[in-house]
């Protein structure tokens, strides 16, 4: 059975009919056309498809799609502020924090997740905040650099 | 994933409604409340219900209400809310801590207490499609004659898995209570009565009946001179299950100790209050000596398997440590 979900998706208000059985991630990816957030596991182990929920990083294979009612939900291609790329996206490239890059969309959101809480988190928070992602090209080196590359960018921007 | 069809509930009574309904149709039903857990479980056909009640939509199950001499805490408040609660931080910091070292924090943010406490097993086999083992109504629990590094030491027979839950044991050393939704109405159990052992049902972790249904969790304030203390061993550093993890309360006067429970987890397929070295320890002074003796006294009787030897000394030195750092 097919229900009618009201939700703010990436800033915008969006109407959406969905069996409220269907995984948040397969509604996105499957059925609206959204692919950049990736399914790794699938049982909430890699963190490749965390998506914000409300404002918190999710595992969006581990959400049925029978709660988004009047959600806010924000995936990777929210990122981005208008044609540019998020500092955080800019670090990622500048600092090769990213290799087979199928990790990376989920690594992007929790960095966001934590820099909006933390602009200056110590390498400890860094890799803690990322704990429920795992990098299976092992590039956790470069992840960690981007984030405080990116961190420094964005606290140099504010006070600009 | 077997298809299942999911129905959004307004109310407790209409979900132990239903639930009962259900159960005398025979037709599988779960409850689903943050997902993490159920939804693993369904993927892996651990779990095949027929109808998922959704509890999300059941307005005010979620909450922390700090009263004069309890927290009063809603079934479907997150991991992530009781890690930040300020009232929680301030007098229970270890309640507030295991939450934070619970599986990620995306999992935190999703996951929530009731959750967390009615979790299934993660044993190998029982969590694999091919093993149909004594806890999914099987004849075998595998992990006696096969990889048992990760079971149980203590209350094992005939099944030997371990109690997953990061919160149950400092809520069992604080002595935490349990609402309990069902066909009779409301009953408050103390949470250490809600687990039980293989040898009463060795295909369930706890009490919950046909159509039951955690409703709240209630966390009395410590005594003056209390210390908690959790700490939680783990292969990774980061996003892994206890092998044990241990938690103290202790209650001390003029040095002391008045009154404490020792609780372990990962050990066991309950959280497991060691009451020998409990008592062990009334009357007496936690200096190095005593903990260490406390955590001989915790692990007498243990029963290791072939594979988990190491459970023992790793529980005894963090029975030790944690005594340490409760005084």
């Amino acid at each position: 059975m097919k229900k009618k979900i009201q939700l703010t998706l990436n800033g915008k208000k969006t109407i959406l009919e969905a069996p409220a059985h269907r995984l948040l991630l397969d509604l996105l990816r499957d059925e609206i056309g959204l692919t950049g957030t990736k399914e790794g596991c699938g049982t909430g182990d890699c963190g490749a498809c965390t998506v914000f929920l409300n404002g918190k990083p999710v595992n969006s294979c581990l959400i049925l799609s029978g709660e988004l009612d009047g959600a806010e939900l924000v995936t990777i291609e929210g990122l981005k502020i208008g044609p540019e790329l998020h500092p955080i996206q800019k670090a990622f490239i500048q600092d090769g924090g990213a290799q087979c890059g199928y990790c990376t969309p989920g690594m992007l959101m929790m960095a966001k997740a934590l820099l909006d809480e933390n602009p200056n988190p110590t390498e400890e928070e860094i890799r803690f905040a990322l704990s429920g992602n795992l990098c299976r090209c092992t590039g956790y080196a470069k992840i960690i650099q981007a984030v405080q590359d990116a961190a420094k960018e964005i606290r140099q921007a504010a006070r600009r | 994933m077997k298809s299942f069809e999911n129905i959004d509930v307004k109310s407790v009574k209409e979900a132990v409604g239903l639930l009962q309904r259900f159960h005398n149709e025979k037709k599988s039903a779960a409850v689903v409340g943050g997902g993490s857990e159920l939804l693993q479980l369904m993927k892996d056909r651990v779990a095949t219900p027929d109808y998922l009640i959704n509890l999300k939509t059941i307005p005010g199950l979620s909450y922390i209400k700090e009263e004069r001499s309890a927290f009063r805490i809603g079934a479907l408040t997150t991991l992530t809310e009781i890690e930040e609660h300020k009232g929680v931080q301030e007098k229970l910091l270890f309640l507030s801590q295991a939450a934070g070292e619970a599986a990620s924090p995306q999992i935190r943010n999703a996951g929530t207490i009731g959750g967390n406490i009615c979790q299934r097993p993660f044993c190998w086999y029982f969590r694999s499609a091919n093993f149909t083992c004594l806890r999914k109504g099987g004849e075998i629990c595998y992990a006696v004659a096969g990889d048992n590094r990760y079971h149980a030491i203590f209350g094992g027979g005939p099944s030997y898995i371990v109690h997953p839950s990061d919160m149950a044991p400092p809520l069992v050393a604080v002595g935490a209570q349990l609402k309990i939704a069902g066909p009779a109405g409301e009953k408050v159990i103390p949470l250490e009565k809600f687990f039980v052992l293989p040898q009463v049902n060795h295909t369930r972790e706890n009490i919950l009946g046909p159509g039951e249904i955690v409703t709240e969790i209630q966390v009395p304030h410590p005594k003056a001179g209390t210390k908690g203390f959790y700490h939680k061993v783990r292969e990774r550093l980061a996003w892994d299950h206890a092998i044990v993890s241990v938690s103290t309360v202790l209650q001390t006067q003029g040095g002391a100790v008045r009154e404490g429970r020792v609780v372990l987890g990962g050990v066991a397929p309950t959280p497991w209050r060691v009451p020998k070295a409990e008592q062990f320890l009334r009357g007496k002074k936690v200096d190095e000596n005593t903990a260490q003796k406390a955590g001989e006294i915790a692990l007498e009787g243990a029963r290791p398997m072939k594979d988990n030897i190491y459970k023992v000394a790793l529980a005894k030195s963090l029975i030790q440590r944690a005594l340490l750092a409760s005084v």
